[in-house]
């Protein structure tokens, strides 16, 4: 009885949950943003993902949820080839990736519960599992008691945390942040980035783009540092 | 390595949670998702009423249009579809022609081998014939003098089915120096039912036009519903709505478009066939009074509805697809 979940651990640990392989990636009018880029996160790692402006650090995370696809090399996310990845299976991929964005991008004519909500209903969710849902997330980001309001009347850094418990709402096993704390102060930084520690405490895999070098040399995590779309060091 | 395992066993547990939820609640979920895009996006139409009114005008004129000629040459229809063409000649003699020169013409006629039948009305019953059915009987006996000619009715012989023999007839008939001018019957049925037939056909014609315009109506509103609501679509697809879901809302808008421009012609179209009731049922009292005006009934309302919804639907759809494929996040 043992032996399958032995089986299973071993199976899974083999397979990286990131895994980029010589990686390039080019757009038509400014040449290479990627130059074979390879390295891999393991299932729960957790890693920082920094370079100079330009150095290609949105282009390397758009790849994961195939909002980009690379020009040459292999991103495989859970053992899936995502370059093989048909549209119709672009969803389900994305389904696997909470997003977090610099400026929020939350749905502004909806109450903060329908925002965190969405991708349960997307999701195919019932009505008493999504309640149940969000209200959770909600309170793992410390925002309970504000699902009826709206983004408007929010801080910045409230506004981010509705956006991280929309990404986390669904349980994703990975998480990525590009520049998530951009737009705010030290302190604020500090607590989001702890609540990305706690994610990762449980087992979720995070990769934060961002060049607040202060913030990372604070943390002790794995930094994966773009030099011109090149990695030089991981 | 054990440290790796110890994440992935974490990892399990985070998403064991997850995996919830069975059959009964996604088919739960799915319906829930259904009325809610279908109410949602009934309620856009409502909160931008000055908007959903204009493009629901343009789309209930243009059904209308369509269903309007189609009621109208349905009624045409009833009132050209009794008329049987028959192979009658009506010869109308002339004025000064006297009855005994009447009498023989139609006897020395009767002996035609082409000729089944005569009948020769006289001035007379001609006259009787016009005061009962004209509603021109006070005028008529005001005349000094009966204005009506001999006529008589000659129907050829079954066995002259062709049309060349029997209008080798009316030639033959035509040269009697008594004949004023003659007439085949047929040949004016023949060329109404031909013109109903052009008219039916015009009216497909103009239907199927104004089913493509309403179909290019409908899309240029989705298209432009989409491009107000383009933020809410990109964030619903980065967080991995499929084409289907976003499209969803956006078909059930194009429905209640069509729907409701449905319900709207229908009210243009019988209200039009109210008006014109009255002034119709006293023009046909005036004849013969078997004309009753034909409003859409039970099944062509429904069909009106539903063509009207599913245009609605097509055109959003039309839009959705070429939209849908040039979209892509950021
Ligand atoms: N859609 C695009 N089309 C063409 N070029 C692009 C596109 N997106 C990014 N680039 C180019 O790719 C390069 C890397 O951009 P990217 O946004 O990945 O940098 P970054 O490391 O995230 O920078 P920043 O720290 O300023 O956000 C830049 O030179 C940029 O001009
Ligand atoms: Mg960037």
């Amino acid at each position: 009885m043992q032996r399958p979940l032995l089986m299973h651990c071993l199976s899974k640990t083999k397979i990286a949950m990131l895994k980029f392989d010589n990686v390039s990636m080019r757009y038509p009018e400014v040449g290479d943003v990627l130059r074979n880029v390879s390295f891999h996160l393991q299932h729960g790692e957790m890693a920082f993902l920094t370079g100079h402006s330009g150095a290609g650090k949105s282009t390397l995370l758009k790849l994961i949820p195939v909002i980009e696809r690379c020009s040459r090399g292999q991103v495989l996310l859970d053992g899936q080839n995502l370059n093989k990845a048909r549209n119709r299976q672009i969803p389900y991929i994305r389904r696997k990736v909470g997003l977090i964005f610099q400026d929020y991008k939350l749905l502004q004519d909806r109450t903060v519960f329908d925002n965190v909500a969405l991708p349960l209903v997307i999701a195919g969710y019932g009505h008493n599992e999504i309640s149940r849902r969000v209200r959770a997330s909600l309170d793992k980001v410390g925002l309970l008691g504000k699902e009826k309001k709206y983004p408007v009347t929010l801080s910045g850094g409230e506004q981010q945390r509705v956006g991280i418990a929309r990404a986390v709402v669904n349980k994703p096993p990975m998480i990525l942040a590009d520049e998530p704390t951009g737009n705010l102060d030290p302190e604020l930084s500090a607590e989001i980035m702890h609540l990305f520690e706690q994610f990762q405490q449980v087992g979720v895999t995070v990769l934060i783009a961002t060049h607040d070098i202060s913030l990372i040399t604070q943390m002790n995590h794995r930094v994966l540092k773009l030099d011109h779309g090149q990695l030089i060091a991981s | 390595m054990k440290h790796i395992n110890k994440n992935q066993i974490k990892q399990d547990r985070w998403q064991t949670r997850t995996s919830g939820g069975n059959l009964v609640d996604k088919l739960q979920a799915y319906r829930d998702l259904h009325a809610h895009a279908l109410f949602s996006s009934l309620g856009r139409l409502i909160a931008s009423p000055f908007a959903s009114v204009m493009t629901i005008v343009v789309l209930s004129v243009a059904i209308s249009l369509a269903s309007g000629f189609y009621i109208l040459v349905a009624n045409l229809q009833q009132l050209t579809g009794n008329l049987e063409a028959s192979n009658q000649i009506s010869l109308f003699l002339r004025d000064e022609v006297s009855n005994a020169k009447a009498h023989s013409l139609a006897d020395s006629i009767r002996q035609n081998q082409g000729v089944q039948e005569v009948k020769l009305i006289t001035k007379e019953q001609a006259l009787e014939e016009f005061q009962a059915y004209s509603g021109f009987g006070e005028a008529v006996k005001a005349l000094e003098k009966n204005p009506l000619p001999f006529v008589i009715q000659v129907l050829p012989k079954n066995s002259l089915e062709n049309k060349q023999a029997i209008e080798a007839l009316l030639e033959n008939l035509k040269q009697e120096t008594e004949v004023d001018f003659a007439q085949m019957d047929m040949q004016w049925v023949a060329r109404l039912q031909s013109i109903m037939d052009v008219a039916r056909r015009g009216v497909r014609s103009l239907s199927l036009l104004l089913g493509v315009g309403v179909l290019f109506i409908t899309g240029n509103t989705i298209r432009l519903e989409l491009h107000n609501r383009h933020d809410e679509v990109v964030i619903a697809k980065l967080v991995g709505a499929t084409d289907g879901f976003i499209r969803r809302p956006f078909l059930y808008s194009g429905f209640w478009m069509g729907f409701f421009s449905g319900v709207a012609a229908w009210f243009i179209v019988t209200t039009t066939m109210l008006i014109l009731k009255q002034p119709v049922e006293k023009l046909s009292g005036l004849y013969d009074g078997a004309f009753h005006i034909l409003f859409l009934g039970f099944t062509e309302t429904l069909a009106l509805l539903a063509i009207s919804s599913v245009l609605g639907m097509a055109g959003s759809w039309m839009v959705l697809h070429f939209q849908l494929q040039k979209l892509k996040p950021e």
